[in-house]
């Protein structure tokens, strides 16, 4: 018996053909295995895709299981910190989940597809460890990725663009909601769910039918600037909107070499997805007892003088340093449509409460020769960018 | 008469290093080796035309780069390639590959269980826990637990604030992982066969204990603690074989005004009135020094090489039953052309990798137990590389050095020497695994060199052959390596030092007992240090 090597390149998603005609600059990086773009044409351009018009970002190799079978809700509410009772058919809830000490594995996205039936959907792979948890739960966990194709429609005419699609009632879908839909014979999912903190949806599909939804898509987007979008555009939206990566805001706890480098949720200002009226979930006394105790770290949003973007900076409690480090940038940006310095962070307690003022240390480069500026900024409270049409139900044509 | 500030006893890779550091320090130093070549088990011979071969080591992964840096090595003929990979046949005919790229090897080990995939990750950042742990202790002298020194001292806090640093719960997994088998280790992450299989080699290779025994976990530590170019875990060839490696360091040694006597084999380290004088050798000659530094195995050097009455009786008994049973045995092969492996794909990177042709634990433990009844396996777990598709220089164009490390290969056969049919049905033993994956193979042959711990013994000098000069269990490591009492490189009797891989932190070409013994050597002397710091990873 001989078997075929397993693909030793990049894998290209069942969108590829269409990224790729629509791409000139030829730039683009591996995720979980596939070719992503870092962008298509200009990232700035697509950047105001988003928040202009309607970006189309594809992230099909986000990482994808189906949670089945009758303990479904009860295994995932012990290896979640939030009530996933709370989230009924037809919802979806963003959460993390924890080691036994309370560090958080990951963070992801859960779609209650149906009564019982979920699909998990994270930044990294975790199917030993969804697996181990199922002890004692009748359930079944399948890993999707390669079975389901995804699209982010993301900015404020992207409902403009999918009511041009023959979707009945989706301008009732509220944020964090999903339907579904017949497309071509096949199941279309669309949920109203996103990375860029704006209005937008995301859509699930047979990769078989791939390529005739993006086709319908940018048919129907043609009138209103539907833009294709790199992982560049994605990532300032992403920052503008205060939402966390992994490996940026912080490192899965199983993976750390390193004791005190991973996080908990109270540490990434994730409290309000911790649930402690839960009776027991993967995490609980660890974090029950950091609830007590104080944490050591806080995750803060920075709004910082000037504009030198403060990437990889140590953050100060003084402008003079003294004291020594209290914690540094994780992500930074210049946010185009605040025209803010924004960054996100990680300092140690009691420093970084809203409404406080640290110093960021910023390295900046001008013709060759490197500058160093001690920036002010204030850490604030709410996403930098969270326009009202996020929210809007339904939402308007912008 | 002559006499040298310091005599260093074996050109193997450690004394070589040992005689650099003292020479460097300014001491007059002889260095000297029973063979007409030097490099002991680091070494590239010329066997058989113009083939060279990687008869003992063959890869190098833990020589430590403070030292590779402090002895400029590149200036001395010495280039380390790192190379990628391996392939375990499968008696189905199947293969897992393990591949350099991430997701390729994500993919591959998916096709097997996307649940051992996913725990790939935790197993590799638990691992290189233990080694970041372990690689900050191995250019240092281990403290001793009884000693109340400042230094030892000091030492004890050092890894005392380490091992804390780490929070209970991975404190807790230190503790168990440096006692428990590697089989145990890895079934806490991976569920198929032939994956745990792959990783189990690295817990048995050079040791005489199967994959089920207590401490194997540590021993496939040992086989990852390493570095090439920062990339722990990563091997390397050495360009012109392993012996570049020890001719490197001796051209170092050399240019420090070292030197280096060749077939001046040891015949007694000579003691008179409590202190070491010189050594006797087999020609009949007579050198005398301040110090004698031995870079022999613990056996050699104190059951061999010195007197009875000059030793203190117990440790005399300690190092009587110092555990260094011979279990690797190598097949050396020039090859005509490059041999075929039908199982593997066309143009497949993977026969640039370590190829290994066991497919189950259970194969791997069977394999032992061979050893255990005296004979060697008969189903051996072979560790083979040709390194030859990387280095244009060690046989013609278009032919090929193929090298086998053989595991499990006893020191006798049944208590008494081998015979040479014996060791040709051994060799034959080997060939014919090969040959079931690879139908070209047997043609290719040119010449194949079998070598059994016996051999190496005889030839190379090292007690049983064991590769690591003493095996890697937990009370033969750290302080307890090779004797409690003894770890710090300093011999019962005055002026009698210890720089062999029998030493803190063990086998390997590491180079690290030869560098601390000389840090050692020097400070006892009172002389400027001359042994680099460890760079740390943090």
């Amino acid at each position: 018996m001989k078997h075929e090597p397993v693909h030793q390149g990049r894998l290209k998603s069942p969108f590829h053909s269409r990224l790729e005609s629509l791409d000139t600059v030829n730039e683009w990086h591996q995720w979980k295995g596939y070719s992503s773009a870092d962008q298509l044409y200009c990232s700035d351009t697509e950047y105001f895709a988003i928040r202009n018009a309607t970006g189309v970002f594809d992230l099909t190799p986000m990482t994808k299981y189906r949670i089945t079978g009758p303990d479904a809700l009860d295994y995932l509410n012990r290896l979640v910190t939030r009530d996933m009772a709370k989230v009924r058919p037809g919802r979806v809830a963003y959460a993390v989940w924890c080691d036994d000490n309370g560090q958080v594995i990951d963070d992801g996205t859960i779609f209650h597809l149906r009564e019982g039936e979920y699909r998990l959907c994270s930044q990294e792979r975790h199917f030993a460890w969804l697996k181990a948890a199922t002890l004692g739960f009748d359930v079944t966990i399948t890993h999707e990725t390669e079975d389901v194709a995804a699209l982010a429609v993301q900015g404020p005419t992207s409902y403009s663009v999918l009511s041009k699609m023959n979707l009945e009632g989706l301008e009732e879908l509220k944020p964090f909601g999903l339907m579904h839909f017949d497309f071509e014979g096949s199941e279309l999912m669309i949920s109203r769910t996103g990375f860029t903190g704006d209005l937008g949806y995301e859509l699930w599909i047979d990769p078989d039918k791939a390529e005739a939804l993006w086709d319908a898509l940018f048919e129907a987007g043609e009138l209103h600037g539907i833009r294709a979008i790199g992982t560049t555009a994605l990532n300032m939206a992403r920052i503008e909107a205060g939402y966390l990566a992994a490996y940026e805001e912080f490192l899965p706890a199983d993976e750390t070499i390193r004791t005190g480098v991973s996080r908990s949720p109270l540490e990434l200002g994730l409290d309000w997805l911790v649930d402690f009226k839960k009776p027991n979930f993967n995490g609980r006394r660890a974090l029950a007892e950091e609830k007590r105790n104080g944490s050591a770290w806080r995750l803060v949003k920075l709004d910082i003088e000037g504009n030198k973007e403060a990437h990889h900076s140590y953050i100060f409690s003084n402008a003079k340093a003294r004291g020594g480090q209290i914690g540094f940038v994780t992500s930074a940006v210049w946010s185009p449509v605040c025209k803010q310095n924004i960054a996100l962070g990680t300092v140690n307690t009691p420093h970084g409460k809203p409404g406080d003022t640290v110093w960021v240390e910023i390295y900046y480069q001008r013709e060759m020769h490197w500058n160093r500026k001690m920036a002010k900024a204030t850490v604030v409270d709410k996403p930098f960018w969270f326009p009202p049409r996020r929210g809007a139900t339904p939402p308007g044509p912008y | 008469m002559k006499t040298y500030d310091a005599i260093v006893v074996g050109a193997g890779h450690n004394g070589l290093t040992n005689a650099a550091f003292l020479a460097k320090a300014g001491l007059d130093v002889v260095c000297v080796e029973k063979n007409d070549y030097i490099g002991g088990a680091t070494v590239s011979r010329n066997l058989y035309k113009d083939w060279w071969y990687s008869n003992c080591s063959y890869v190098c992964s833990l020589l430590r780069p403070e030292i590779y840096r402090e002895l400029e090595l590149h200036k001395h003929g010495l280039q380390v390639t790192p190379y990628g990979g391996s392939v375990q046949f499968m008696e189905n005919g199947d293969y897992y590959g393990s591949y350099h790229d991430e997701e390729v090897a994500y993919r591959e080990m998916a096709r097997f269980s996307r649940h051992d995939a996913d725990a790939y990750k935790r197993y590799s950042a638990d691992t290189m826990r233990q080694c970041k742990f372990i690689r900050d202790f191995l250019l240092s002298t281990a403290p001793d637990p009884t000693s109340f020194k400042p230094k030892d001292l000091m030492e004890f806090a050092r890894i005392g604030s380490k091992f804390t640093g780490m929070g209970e719960e991975r404190m807790h997994e230190t503790i168990r992982f440096w006692t428990m088998s590697v089989a145990e280790y890895l079934d806490e992450y991976f569920e198929t066969d032939v994956i745990k299989a792959a990783f189990s080699g690295s817990g048995i290779i050079g040791t005489a204990l199967g994959i089920h025994s207590p401490g194997t976990a540590y021993v496939l530590l040992h086989h990852y603690m390493g570095d090439v170019d920062g990339n722990v875990g990563s091997w390397g060839f050495a360009r012109g074989g392993t012996g570049a490696v020890s001719s490197a360091i001796a051209g170092a040694y050399q240019a420090a005004g070292g030197e280096l006597r060749t077939e001046s084999g040891v015949e007694q380290i000579i003691v008179k009135n409590g202190n070491v004088t010189g050594v006797a050798l087999e020609n009949g000659d007579e050198i005398h020094g301040h110090i004698v530094v031995s870079a022999m195995d613990v056996k050699r050097t104190f059951l061999t090489c010195m007197d009875k009455n000059d030793l203190p009786e117990k440790f005399h008994k300690r190092v009587e039953n110092f555990k260094i049973r011979g279990s690797s045995g190598k097949v050396n092969i020039a090859l005509d052309g490059l041999p075929t492996f039908p199982a593997l794909p066309e143009g497949s990177s993977l026969i640039h990798s370590d190829m290994h042709f066991i497919d189950s634990m259970e194969r791997m433990e069977r394999a032992y137990d061979d050893w255990k009844s005296g004979t060697w396996s008969q189903d051996p777990y072979i560790d083979m590389v040709i390194p030859t598709l990387n280095d244009p220089t060690m046989a013609p164009p278009g032919k090929h050095f193929m090298s086998c490390f053989v595991q499990y290969c006893p020191h006798q056969i049944d208590g008494r020497r081998w015979t040479q049919e014996e060791k040709e049905a051994f060799g034959e033993t080997v060939i014919n695994q090969i040959a079931n994956y690879s139908p070209d193979f047997r043609d290719l042959i040119l010449h194949a060199e079998i070598r059994t711990p016996q051999d190496i013994e005889d030839e190379i000098g090292i007690t049983e052959g064991n590769i690591f000069h003493g095996e890697l269990t937990m009370d033969q490591l750290l302080f307890n390596r090779p004797i409690p009492g003894y770890a710090q490189y300093r011999g019962p009797i005055n002026g009698l030092y210890m720089c062999g891989s029998s030493n803190h932190p063990g086998g390997g070409i590491m180079a690290a007992p030869g560098a601390n013994a000389a840090r050692e050597i020097l400070s006892d002397l009172r002389r400027p240090n001359t042994v680099p710091e460890n760079w740390g990873d943090d």
